[in-house]
């Protein structure tokens, strides 16, 4: 399954949120979308997930223009994980993971032993099998995240859209979510923050800034001090560490940067 | 031996006697109900003998099946008419309307309630407190004081008040939006603002119209009261309520997602626009025509869905139907305490639903802000 973005535009009152982005997702690919918090991440994936009508622009998956396939057949193939609040209603883990066999069940349909398992085994995959029972209101927000990305699992979609999957997570989780993400070997977009964790796991990166595409390609020809410097104005050094042959980032404070090398760019000379 | 992994013991366990005990609770309130419907028709000022009541009740269905079905089903079961003629007429032609009216008017305004806390996310709706009612006593007022709608005859003032219920609601729904989102502190504001609206702009037609006999009628209708029901009138709301029931059972998987959240709803595959606006009609249509047979009844919407939520959680596959059943339960006993409590006066059901409901609302404002730290 392949997803494509063409030009996309979105603006709230007269203010331009995404402004003619272009983004491609090959089967398969794990693609990453940076960005600083307001530079139009959420909103990209919004219009991908066909919450938002984009003003211009069409978002293709397989070829097709989702805004022309019936949201039940898109949810079908597309499973998403947001930031999530469910307020003042409850429900137990069991039933929100079940909420992902929507898609799949028409209105006389009931949940079967088939149901059961794949919940049973998606909240295995999470690590959180001994929640099953529990409130979903009660878990903490890594919890909640992770009973989330078993809900996308059961939902057996072939493109996964993340939207700062490891927000509130423990470092440990933040690793193993990606880490299961990255095994699962399905198609996945994922708005991401620690760029560390980008580097290491994606196989592409977008970079957005102020609605703009700014960057694009692997992890190597993206994650450069300059652009780090231009896009989330941070000073920081770029290396490829030697074990694992990827890109680890360290960051500066704004003296300790000015005293390691001067460089309005942000290259460590 | 079977190559095929057995179904282990614990996948399957959960889900079954989850639905053993909902199975096992319906089976309950069913009884439950059917004592409750004997209660209602025997307590009252003039004393009815339990026996009497069911046998009337056998003999009379059978009397209408055998007219249905032209078969003698008469001559097959021999029930003896061992009661008065004024027993017959007070058991099978005052109250035994009068209890069933309480059994749809309860279990609509149930369902009605659990859809709207669904639709609008937010456990303090119900269409009492929303306006929707009051918009629809405005509807069903017009038809009496102007004769609007003649067209549709018996079912005018049905006609009325949903026309009235499904404009509030549009109403209530648009002045709570901000910002493109459902503002739940806008959503009571609102409601409450045309609730008194809509009360005034029914007593200023009702006051000011000729016709001196619509004041006290509408008064007396206003206060929510299940009296003087007949078996004709049953009819519309006996269907309504099934079709709106058996439509939202059906559509239990897409209010779950929707009372998680819009965007949830959505990547679920539930369409949206399309969902809302049929929750919308069947939300309005119900509530249109309870409040036509019985006037506005307040807080049962607001109180049994809590009270269900509590017994079974918030998957509507299972507080849908046991809703029906709690909140045709809890309006026939509400009515018979009514009737019955203050002897010689007898009281309006809406009355005494809402002395009980203004606390429940108070209460659950009081958990709700001291979750959230205000609201």
């Amino acid at each position: 399954m392949n997803l494509q973005a063409e030009n996309v535009s979105w603006s709230v009152e007269a203010k331009q949120i995404v402004d003619a982005v272009t983004l491609a997702v090959a089967e398969g690919e794990f693609v990453g979308l940076l960005g600083p918090n307001g530079s139009g991440k959420s909103s990209l994936l919004r219009t991908i997930y066909r919450i938002l009508r984009p003003d211009a622009g069409v978002i293709e998956l397989d070829g097709a223009n989702v805004w022309h396939i019936a949201p039940r057949e898109v949810a079908r193939q597309m499973a998403v994980v947001m930031q999530e609040r469910t307020g003042d209603f409850d429900f137990s883990v069991n039933e929100i993971v079940m909420m992902g066999r929507n898609p799949h069940k028409g209105i006389f349909d009931r949940d079967t032993i088939h149901d059961f398992q794949l919940v049973d085994d998606a909240l295995a995959r999470v690590d959180m099998t001994d929640f099953a029972q529990r409130s979903f209101l009660t878990l903490s927000g890594g919890e909640k995240q992770r009973v989330l990305i078993a809900r996308a699992l059961v939902q057996q979609a072939r493109i996964l859209v993340l939207d700062e999957p490891t927000n509130h997570l423990d470092i440990h989780y933040q690793l193993e979510i990606l880490e299961l993400v990255k095994n699962l070997g399905v198609t996945t977009v994922a708005a991401l923050h620690e760029l560390n964790l980008a580097a290491f796991y994606c196989d592409r990166l977008y970079v957005l800034k102020a609605g703009r595409m700014v960057a694009s390609g692997t992890p190597e020809a993206v994650l450069r001090p300059d652009l780090i410097r231009d896009v989330y104005d941070v000073w920081s050094e770029v290396s490829t560490h030697p074990l694992t042959g990827k890109l680890t980032i360290t960051f500066f404070p704004e003296k300790v940067g000015h005293r390691l090398n001067g460089n309005n760019k942000g290259q460590i000379i | 031996m079977s190559t095929l992994a057995p179904i282990q013991g614990n996948t399957a366990s959960p889900s079954c006697t989850t639905q053993l005990r909902f199975w096992l609770l319906l089976g309950g309130l069913t009884a439950l109900l059917l004592v409750s419907i004997t209660l209602g028709v025997t307590l009252g000022p003039v004393d009815i003998p339990v026996g009497a009541v069911w046998r009337i009740a056998a003999s009379e269905t059978i009397n209408v099946l055998s007219d249905i079905t032209s078969l003698e089903l008469n001559s097959w079961v021999n029930i003896e008419a061992n009661w008065t003629k004024a027993q017959f007429n007070i058991i099978w032609l005052i109250r035994f309307p009068r209890v069933l009216i309480g059994v749809f008017v309860g279990a609509g305004l149930a369902v009605v309630g659990v859809t709207m806390q669904a639709l609008v996310r937010n456990p303090l709706a119900d269409p009492y407190i929303l306006g929707i009612s009051s918009g629809a006593s405005v509807g069903a007022v017009m038809v009496l004081a102007f004769g609007a709608f003649a067209f549709a005859g018996i079912y005018a003032i049905s006609v009325g008040a949903f026309l009235g219920a499904i404009l509030t609601f549009l109403i209530v729904f648009l002045l709570a939006q901000s910002n493109g989102r459902l503002n739940p502190a806008r959503l009571i504001l609102a409601g409450v603002a045309v609730a008194y609206f809509f009360s005034g702009l029914t007593s200023f037609i009702t006051l000011t119209s000729d016709n001196r006999e619509l004041a006290r009628a509408v008064l007396a209708w206003l206060l929510g009261s299940l009296a003087g029901t007949n078996w004709v009138e049953l009819t519309l709301p006996t269907a309504v309520l099934f079709f709106g029931s058996v439509y939202l059972v059906l559509q239990a998987r897409g209010l779950n997602a929707l009372i998680v959240g819009d965007e949830t709803a959505a990547t679920l595959g539930v369409d949206l626009t399309r969902f809302r606006r049929s929750l919308f009609g069947v939300v309005s249509l119900v509530t249109g025509v309870m409040v036509a047979v019985s006037g506005a009844i307040g807080f049962i919407g607001l109180m049994i869905p809590h009270i269900v939520r509590l017994m079974v959680g918030t998957d509507h596959r299972r507080v849908l139907p046991v809703s029906i059943f709690v909140g045709s339960i809890f309006l026939i006993l509400v009515d018979v305490i009514a009737r019955t409590a203050f002897d010689p006066v007898e009281l309006p059901v809406g009355v005494i639903t809402s002395l009980l409901g203004g606390p429940f609302f108070l209460w659950l404002l009081h958990r709700q802000m001291k979750e959230r730290g205000g609201m």
